[in-house]
């Protein structure tokens, strides 16, 4: 035991000096360092005529960010719904990376009930699109709103793990749910927009439509949600339940349906990832909401828990992190990088990014 | 209804007062025995002997996550970790995965001749506690300042970083063309344990393995049980129940948390290692999240905090999933007409009853007292009354 001291002297130094600038070094290191090394070693571009053609610029590096930033768009949309319950109630909503799983399995439910294909025209495809993003929102919403009531307001009052175990109940039910819906294997799903089409290129980085598929659900969503929670009352009203349930009640503040509310909005974002996962990838599978999930909470923990900007920011974070991962240290890899990064945040910053200093990490 | 309970209250009393002193301790001296002649009831290589066998193994796993997670209050929802160690000590220390070297003590003249690291199992055991122990107490340092749920992302998030380690092992070289871990393929042929005048254990017969788990329990258990009445053990529960008033009151933070995570991880290995011997494999693929929430699922149900309630939620959950499930109902579904087996579904069962423990009755099927209180709102009821008229004979 005589290392335990010294250890946790330590850490609290980490703490103290690390803070929020040993964060961003941390997270700056990865694209820092491959981009110095495409610059000086160069990469291997393509292959013209059996030789290697080699490259000495950024835009290996920039494709590496064009596709962080839209698998990003993903994580961003699942960690704001984290982000949102657990400022409001506290509770790691472990349930809701299946949420996720859910909504694009109903997407995809619902573009063979429309009879997307192929061949339907690109004005039918958008419509159908938007039809089954509405669909998947409400869907993944209600669902939400459903696991609250059963799983999580019995447990309001009991103690903190109780509503966490819950949680992991759930989304094993869930995840099972997905199983017997659509089997154990992963499944490709029609590539209705054409996914890796390349819209047009920038400096040498090509933009496909997935991306901007993803960037056009995400940003609008995004935007809406900010006007709510600032500027209508249901949304000032979840602000306040955030900072004291007990004077918000006070108040005259209906505290049981603000709460359904945040399940509502979160479980919708959680849906309309869904739909753009299915539509991005191109294939869904009734596991992928674990590693989301994991995925997303690591970016809501890293923007700072509870803080809606710190979400879409740690989601695109996690997203870049993702894709020069997976393309330069080998996807295999991938999982336990973005772990590492939740851990060193734990480690150096519990608060995160733009977080504020809460209780439970303090 | 509370009438209801406080007659209920009053015949266990009652029946308290009735049975003798010495009661405790000739039910203890039953059980043991009646779990030593067991196998002989069924045989030698029954589908339920085997279910024992697992069921016993994973009461063994529970018992050591019920010290991180009942005692001590630390969510742990990375325990697959130490499986994965414990294995892993069997493919390292008793196979041979390691060619380049040859070592062997205590193990039978014909693995003697073999190449590798060939330990008696015993000492594999010893080498698999502190291996974990270890391992338990790195994972455990980050989370120190950490409370409640940030604990189990971070432990969950080393479980998981455990197993894509254990995947991709067979990528890491260790020298001489040797590898971390085989991955998937999985480190096969390893020792059956071999003990002098027993023999090498067979999987014709499983009886030995029941004795060899059995033993590994009753140590378990004798350490839970001693523990709990321990300094050690008052000061776990004084921490999870309100750390601040603990600390100030001069228990020692980190010694006390780095100590519950490292005798639960500890036991963890000790299971582990039986799994990876009695499977003769350790693959990756094992050591699954999935794992890690079927433990906890068995402290749950059975009772967090409660030696006997982790003892009995592990038989429980084990027998449920080793035999019950895949020998006895797996085709129930299809009696309705579904078209899947019940093995497929068996974490959804094990989610469901998550629910519905936590829900109905949060305290578990053999609550800890304390516990039990405090989900209960009897303490709370407690406190109330204590603030408002004094309660008294009128």
């Amino acid at each position: 035991m005589l290392a335990a001291r010294p250890a946790a002297a330590v850490l609290a130094a980490l703490r103290r000096y690390g803070g929020r600038w040993g964060l961003i070094v941390a997270l700056a290191a990865l694209p820092v360092y491959y981009g110095v090394t495409d610059l000086v070693n160069g990469y291997q571009a393509a292959v013209v005529a059996g030789h290697p053609v080699i490259h000495h610029d950024l835009s290996r590096l920039g494709f590496n960010f064009a596709e962080g930033l839209s698998d990003g768009a993903i994580w961003a949309l699942i960690a704001i719904g984290y982000t949102l319950v657990y400022g409001i109630i506290e509770l790691i909503n472990f349930a809701h990376g299946d949420v996720f799983m859910i909504g694009s399995f109903t997407a995809v439910g619902i573009w063979s009930v429309l009879g997307l294909s192929l061949t339907t025209s690109a004005l039918g495809v958008i419509g159908g699109l938007a039809v089954s993003l509405v669909i998947a929102m409400l869907t993944t919403g209600s669902l939400n709103v459903l696991i609250e009531r059963v799983a999580y307001k019995p447990l309001r009052n009991a103690p903190k793990l109780a509503p966490l175990i819950t949680a992991i109940g759930f989304s094993f039910i869930l995840q099972n749910v997905g199983l017997l819906w659509r089997g154990g294997s992963q499944q490709s799903v029609t590539d209705l927009i054409g996914a890796q089409k390349v819209v047009f290129t920038i400096g040498g980085v090509p933009i496909l439509r997935g991306y901007i598929v993803a960037w056009a659900v995400m940003v609008p969503l995004v935007l809406a949600l900010s006007w709510f929670i600032s500027r209508t009352r249901p949304g000032r009203a979840m602000r306040a339940t955030a900072q004291d349930p007990e004077a918000a009640r006070l108040m005259g503040i209906n505290v049981n349906n603000t709460v359904s509310l945040t399940f509502l909005i979160g479980g919708a974002l959680a849906g309309a990832a869904g739909l753009i996962y299915a539509v991005y990838e191109t294939q869904v599978w009734y596991f992928q909401g674990f590693q989301a999930g994991l995925f997303a909470f690591t970016a809501a923990v890293m923007g700072g828990i509870g803080n809606v900007r710190g979400a879409v920011l740690g989601g695109l974070i996690i997203g870049v992190i993702q894709s020069l991962s997976d393309e330069r240290i080998g996807p295999q890899w991938t999982e336990a990088i973005v772990f590492a990064y939740l851990i060193a945040i734990m480690v150096l910053r519990p608060t995160g990014l733009l977080g504020e200093e809460t209780r439970e990490a303090g | 209804m509370s009438e209801l309970q406080a007659q209920l209250r009053e015949w266990r009393d009652a029946a308290e007062r009735l049975v003798p002193p010495w009661w405790g301790k000739a039910l203890a001296g039953l059980l043991v025995a009646v779990g030593v002649i067991l196998p002989f009831l069924t045989g030698s290589s029954s589908g339920f002997l085997n279910g024992t066998i697992v069921a016993v193994a994973y009461a063994v796993m529970a018992l050591g996550l019920n010290v991180v997670v009942g005692m001590a209050g630390l969510l742990d929802l990375g325990y697959v970790a130490f499986y994965a160690f414990g294995a892993y000590c069997v493919g390292w220390f008793g196979s041979g995965f390691f060619f380049g070297v040859r070592v062997h003590v205590g193990v039978s003249p014909l693995t003697s001749t073999l190449a590798g690291i060939h330990l008696n199992f015993v000492l594999i055991l010893l080498a698999a506690v502190v291996v974990c122990a270890v391992a338990g107490m790195i994972i455990g340092l980050p989370t120190l300042r950490l409370r409640g749920d940030y604990i189990a992302i971070v432990t969950l998030a080393f479980g998981e970083i455990i197993g894509v380690l254990a995947v991709n092992g067979q990528s890491i070289g260790v020298g001489g063309g040797m590898t971390l871990t085989a991955g998937n393929l999985g480190i096969s042929a390893v020792d059956s344990p071999w003990f002098p005048g027993s023999g090498s254990f067979g999987l014709l017969d499983l009886r030995p393995w029941y004795w060899l788990v059995f033993g590994i329990l009753l140590i378990v258990l004798f350490v839970n049980l001693r523990v709990r009445d321990s300094r050690l053990g008052r000061a776990w529960i004084a921490l999870r129940e309100d750390e601040v008033a603990a600390v100030s009151m001069g228990i020692p933070l980190v010694k006390t948390k780095l100590m519950a995570y490292a005798i639960g991880a500890a036991f963890g290995g000790m299971a582990g290692a039986f799994f990876g011997a009695y499977f003769t494999e350790v693959n990756a693929g094992q050591f699954a999240f999935g794992f890690s929430i079927f433990i906890v699922a068995m402290v749950v149900v059975g009772g967090i905090g409660s030696i006997w309630g982790a003892l009995a939620g592990g038989l429980l959950l084990g027998y449920i999933n080793n035999y019950l499930i895949p020998d006895v109902l797996n085709n129930l579904p299809s009696a309705f007409g579904l078209s899947f087996q019940l093995s497929s579904v068996s974490f959804g069962i094990f989610g469901f009853l998550l629910v519905l423990v936590m829900t109905v009755r949060p305290q578990g099927l053999f609550p800890e007292r304390r516990r039990s209180l405090e989900l209960t709102g009897e303490i709370a009821a407690q406190d109330g009354e204590l603030g408002s008229e004094p309660v008294g004979p009128a």
